[in-house]
């Protein structure tokens, strides 16, 4: 893919503890990883298992108990303050009281944007998102996907090569989630960004990922990275194919060997 | 609902307050009638005493239609000028309201943004905000306006401060909650933006606390008045609702008490109308559904 790969993340036995009232809980345990620029790498596992926690420590929301962590050859702290990766969480959490170019807005507008550059922007993300027209809308007047597909676009906005998904399209309905899927790919495909995807879904994991990262809870750890050889080009319908089909077999008995299932 | 719908319970209501009403100043003002009739010797029917005891000079109860008569009296065939004409007086009140409910905002708002950004003063002011509003006003009252007479502040400004004393109160409280209303991830967000403080409060804060404001502020803008009216009593001002009130307890002119009752329960509808104007105004602005935050 890459002529020349390129380390946007790497965590070396990482460990993350958290101190609770019930006793300390390992959310992650000897995280060992190198996301590749280019790549669109997916965590999957049970929840407990840390993906969403691994994402928050390379996004510097939450510090590691111990371990080395690089995002872009620098401390995350670092890579935050350059502005280095974009943040898509669970919940599209756009400000009911901005419209939807005001939401994509707010990040440029923080970082200092100038206002021509602001609006060149704006428009190139909606229509990246296929949200050209909706400027003007107020979030409660789009649906939950339109949402989510605006959240996308604002974290797109500025230069960030890094994509940090958390369960971006788990609250969304199947037909609505395969659509996005999709689109997220056709995005990933012409921007050349790097992405990290935490989801629960085993066909959503192998439909988008270049790697897929099995993890297994209690304590939080990694216990198999998966290659997908599938294609870079990918309709909908390769999810029928054998190969998609050996990949999904292969993460769900990770996920079993992991004891992901034992509850 | 439809206006149609609203309008017949509302009007049953205002008849059955007023046939209550009538009633209790009957019954309230009938043992002075009677005495008088006694000690002139005169005989009395029902009919004539109820009709007696609604145009007592100084009744106990007045009826609706003397505290009309009066109200009218004093606000249209008066010039506003005058000592003697209601909107006067209302309008002296409402300065040292609008004053005091300008001070409060101001005053809740900043202590709020305090205590929202600074974990000693949260855990050091909120107990002496809360404190603040467990002594009664009336007792208070009369120190600010000994003390501020002292330095020579009187007039308008001791009681804008005691109004000002009421109305800060749900501000801080609604203030607070609205400041720290933004949810966790929405924090997160503006972290990953590497978002400075300033950023963080004119951004997210600061528009998430618009409708606890507004809700504050109706509250808020109903207490000033109090605040005012409370503020008139000790100070012994010629001017004020709550000089008429106080003027007309010491002389027993009942129907004077009720007009400038009157007149205060509609500045103080008007008061809150229009602050809820304003919040509907923001709100369709600012883009919050009605009736929804988020």
């Amino acid at each position: 893919m890459n002529d020349e790969a390129t380390t946007v993340v790497s965590a070396k036995n990482l460990s993350l503890t958290f101190e609770t009232n019930d006793g300390p809980v390992h959310a992650l345990s000897g995280i060992d990883l190198e996301v590749d620029k280019g790549d669109f790498v997916s965590f999957i596992g049970p929840s407990g298992c840390g993906k969403t926690t691994f994402l928050r420590v390379i996004a510097d929301l939450e510090q590691p108990t111990s371990g080395e962590i690089s995002v872009n050859d620098m401390s995350p702290q670092e890579a935050r303050k350059s502005r280095a990766y974009g943040y898509v969480f669970q919940a599209a959490g756009l400000y009911p009281w901005r419209t939807i170019e005001r939401n994509i807005a707010l990040p440029l507008e923080i970082m200092g944007y100038s206002k021509a550059d602001q609006e060149q922007r704006i428009a190139q993300t909606l229509e990246l998102v296929n949200l050209t027209g909706f400027e003007k809308k107020f979030p409660w007047q789009l649906s939950g996907g339109m949402q989510q597909r605006a959240s996308i676009a604002r974290a797109l906005a500025f230069d960030a090569d890094l994509l940090l998904m958390d369960e971006p399209f788990g609250a969304l309905d199947e037909i609505v989630r395969d659509h996005l899927n999709e689109q997220l790919l056709q995005l990933w495909d012409r921007t050349n960004k790097t992405i990290c995807f935490v989801t629960h879904s085993i066909p959503e994991a192998v439909y988008l990922s270049t790697k897929i990262v099995v993890m297994s809870p209690r304590p939080g750890r990694i216990h198999e990275v998966i290659d997908s050889k599938l294609p870079r080009e990918r309709p909908l319908d390769i999810r029928e194919s054998k190969d998609f089909l050996d990949i999904a077999h292969q993460v769900r008995e990770g996920l079993k060997a992991g004891h992901s299932y034992d509850e | 609902m439809t206006a149609r719908s609203n309008i017949l319970p509302l009007l049953t209501v205002i008849a059955a307050i007023i046939v209550f009403w009538y009633a209790a100043a009957v019954w309230m003002n009938s043992p002075w009638q009677i005495d008088r009739y006694k000690k002139a010797s005169v005989d009395w029917s029902f009919s004539q005493l109820v009709s007696d005891t609604l145009n007592q000079e100084r009744p106990v109860l007045p009826g609706a239609h003397q505290v009309a008569v009066e109200i009218w009296k004093t606000t249209v065939q008066k010039k506003i000028t005058s000592k003697r004409s209601l909107v006067f007086h209302t309008w002296v009140t409402l300065s040292a309201t609008i004053l005091g409910f300008v001070f409060g905002t101001i005053l809740g708002i900043f202590l709020a943004v305090l205590i929202v950004h600074n974990r000693a003063v949260d855990k050091s002011m909120m107990p002496w905000v809360i404190a603040s509003q467990t002594i009664p006003i009336l007792a208070i009252a009369p120190m600010i306006i000994v003390v501020l007479n002292a330095v020579d502040i009187s007039g308008l400004l001791p009681k804008a401060f005691i109004s000002a004393y009421l109305s800060f109160f749900p501000v801080v409280v609604g203030m607070v909650k609205g400041l720290r209303s933004p949810a966790i991830s929405q924090m997160d967000l503006m972290r990953t933006y590497n978002a400075s403080n300033s950023q963080l409060f004119w951004k997210l804060r600061w528009p998430s606390s618009m409708p606890y404001l507004f809700t504050s502020l109706k509250v808020a803008v109903a207490i000033s008045l109090v605040g005012a009216i409370v503020g008139e009593l000790p100070t012994g001002v010629a001017a004020g609702l709550g000089a008429r009130l106080l003027a007309g307890s010491y002389f027993g002119q009942t129907i004077q008490i009720w007009s400038a009752l009157f007149a205060a329960a509609a500045l103080a509808a008007t008061l809150v109308m229009l602050v809820s104007v304003i919040d509907r105004i923001v709100m369709k602005r600012m883009g919050f559904v009605s009736g929804k935050a988020s």
